[in-house]
């Protein structure tokens, strides 16, 4: 029951990230309206020193809270990564926030229980845990996708994203009740020893299980439970989309990938069809749907459920004893490599937003590469990246995921990934050709903060592409203990 | 053994038929006894004193929503307060007093801090 304070240390990144948020509640209440910049400096400054506590931590395994919560490569990886996320998103929403006229301080103390969420869910090793991190990471999403007051797209946004949140909440949680059920054990550890011994209602379990894929799979937004995304996404201020296309997926990801390899590698047999159909419909319908869109934040939408897709398909052979270390280290590998190009494009995408939601369709980034070379060859690197093209970390990340599922044994679906990557092809580089063939008169809002993100986004999807070798060994490293 | 089931439900279905009874002496007696003065006012549907008739997408003002939100914060805090309370001297006993305690004032510094920043905002004036 009880605990020491070695277990506080023990999650100390997460620790940091949540006393500091409600610090910063107290900091904002009580500066003068002159000073808000200070809790933006401060959001900023408790991130990285998380940031560095979760670097210092690289390494360790330990449990803490009696087994609740693991420390182990996966957790400090998925740490680090949403960590660095955090700050990008910040980075993207000082100036955004301003010129919208909805610059409050809340939104980044917001922002960091969100990330404390998501931190949670990389390490959280009991199913109850599992559920109050998702509901941690998720309310302040909704709060987060809102906060454009006055707006109705923003206003839809949230309310939208609110009540389909808590409807798959509701989805994990009683599939919860059916896996304690069937196995009387929330913790994940005693989950696995109870269907080891024999559980009396398979059919439960599997039921069980099922609904948590349900529920998570609304948070990662894969088909046919994506319906929110591209709504949620074009209603939101863009920096917040930016942040939850990547912080949901990781957070998301980080629980599926625990929960099923850690728990029902047994199921592997039922569950793999299911999963097959799933990553089937999420890539078709996803890259299928994003070529028919106009506006690009609805493009992007579709484009990250199309993601969500190929993450899901690295999970496929996660009860395959041969290969489930790749293939899940692949996993995180295209994680990573899609937050790095999703923080930029979405930085190309709020230098060209406007006021009244203008400035967002397709051909207002006619003439982009000549007016402004230098981010219309950004863009042009982030759409590389995104469909799979060298020399980008895109492509080894699509290269590692394929590898690992032929390995796996999955053939058709790999020739549905790379069928669908084609399909991708067609609208990632129609925006190329409107910003470089086509002539128009964009302008961009000047913002150092923006430039800043995208251009290091840049220079990193390229020049991580040419240590993946090494990255990827860091991403085996973190699956490792995960068995 | 079923009845052994039973036998735990017992309190409640006297508890039940208390509640019941206590209702029909209540209104029986007010029948009985009440004087009958009706107006078009009195035999309208009570909704928390507003007019229940109306259109149904009728503005109210969102201060309601706030007070309603703090509600909850109190209403929590003392929902998990109570409990602890009530064992809180058997922790004493086992020689936990100062861990149980701690606990409590991590709970309740981080729900001051919720409780001041809506003070510091304004939420609790009405105007």
């Amino acid at each position: 029951m009880l605990y020491s304070m070695d277990d506080m240390f023990n999650i100390l990144p997460t620790v940091i990230v949540v006393a500091w948020a409600t610090a910063l509640i107290l900091v904002e209440a009580f500066l003068p309206k002159k000073y808000k910049f200070i809790t933006i400096w401060l959001t900023v400054l408790g991130l990285v020193v998380a940031l560095v506590a979760a670097i210092n931590q690289h390494g360790i395994e330990a449990e803490a809270f009696n087994g609740m919560l693991v420390v182990d490569g996966f957790s400090s990886f998925l740490n680090i990564l949403i960590l660095g996320s955090g700050i990008l998103a910040v980075a993207l929403a000082v100036g955004y926030n301003k010129r919208f006229g909805f610059d409050r301080g809340e939104y980044y103390i917001m922002m960091m229980f969100s990330i404390a969420g998501t931190m949670l869910m990389s390490s959280a090793a009991d199913l109850i845990v599992i559920f109050l991190a998702l509901e941690l990471m998720s309310i302040p999403l909704y709060i987060m996708a809102a906060f454009y007051r006055g707006n109705v797209n923003s206003e839809e946004a949230g309310m939208k994203y609110f009540l389909l949140g808590a409807f798959a909440g509701g989805f994990i949680l009683y599939g919860i009740g059916f896996v304690y059920g069937a196995t009387g054990a929330t913790g994940l550890s005693q989950v696995v020893t109870a269907i080891n011994g024999g559980v009396d209602s398979p059919t439960f379990l599997l039921v069980g299980a099922a609904l948590i894929l349900i529920g998570l799979g609304f948070k990662v937004a894969a088909v046919p439970f994506h319906m929110w995304t591209p709504d949620v996404y074009e209603g939101s201020p863009t920096p917040a989309t930016a942040y939850m296309a990547v912080g949901a997926k990781v957070g998301g990801f980080a629980a599926l990938i625990r929960i099923f390899v850690v728990a029902f590698p047994t199921l592997s047999t039922d569950l793999v069809p299911i999963l097959w159909g799933l990553v089937a419909l999420t890539l078709v319908v996803g890259n299928l749907v994003a070529i028919a869109q106009k506006n690009i934040k609805r493009m992007l939408a579709y484009s990250s459920i199309s993601h969500a897709g190929f993450i899901l398909m690295a999970f496929l052979p996660y009860g395959d004893a041969a290969v489930f270390k790749s293939s899940v280290a692949a996993a995180l590998f295209y994680l990573l490599a899609f937050a790095i190009t999703s923080f930029g494009s979405w930085g190309v995408v709020i230098a060209l937003e406007k006021s009244e939601g203008k400035g967002l369709l397709l051909e207002d980034y006619a003439g982009l590469g000549r007016k402004y070379p230098a981010l219309g060859v950004a863009m042009l690197i982030f759409m590389l990246s995104f469909t799979g093209i060298p020399p980008t970390i895109g492509f080894a990340g699509k290269f590692l995921l394929f590898k690992a599922v032929m390995e796996g044994g999955y053939y058709g679906l790999a020739i549905l990934g790379v069928l669908t990557s084609l399909f991708s092809a067609y609208y990632y580089l129609r925006l190329v050709i409107i910003m470089f063939m086509k002539s128009g008169e964009p302008n961009i809002v000047s913002d150092r903060w923006v430039t800043l993100v995208t251009a290091s986004s840049a220079v990193a999807t390229v020049v991580l592409f040419m240590v993946s070798t090494p990255l990827f060994a860091w991403a085996e490293q973190a699956v490792l203990k995960l068995f | 053994m079923l009845q052994d089931y039973l036998n735990d439900y017992w309190p409640i279905a006297i508890l039940l038929l208390l509640t019941t009874l206590l209702g029909i002496v209540a209104i029986g007696l007010g029948y009985l006894f009440g004087p009958r003065r009706s107006n078009k006012r009195k035999n309208a549907p009570y909704e928390s004193g507003m007019s229940p008739i109306g259109p149904g997408t009728r503005q109210l003002p969102v201060k309601f929503y706030i007070v309603a939100v703090l509600f909850i914060l109190f209403d929590i805090e003392v929902v998990f307060l109570l409990p602890w309370a009530v064992i809180f001297k058997k922790f004493v006993d086992e020689g936990l007093g100062n861990f149980v305690l701690i606990e409590m004032i991590i709970f309740l510094g981080i729900l001051l801090v919720g409780y001041v920043y809506a003070w510091k905002k304004g939420a609790f004036e009405w105007d």
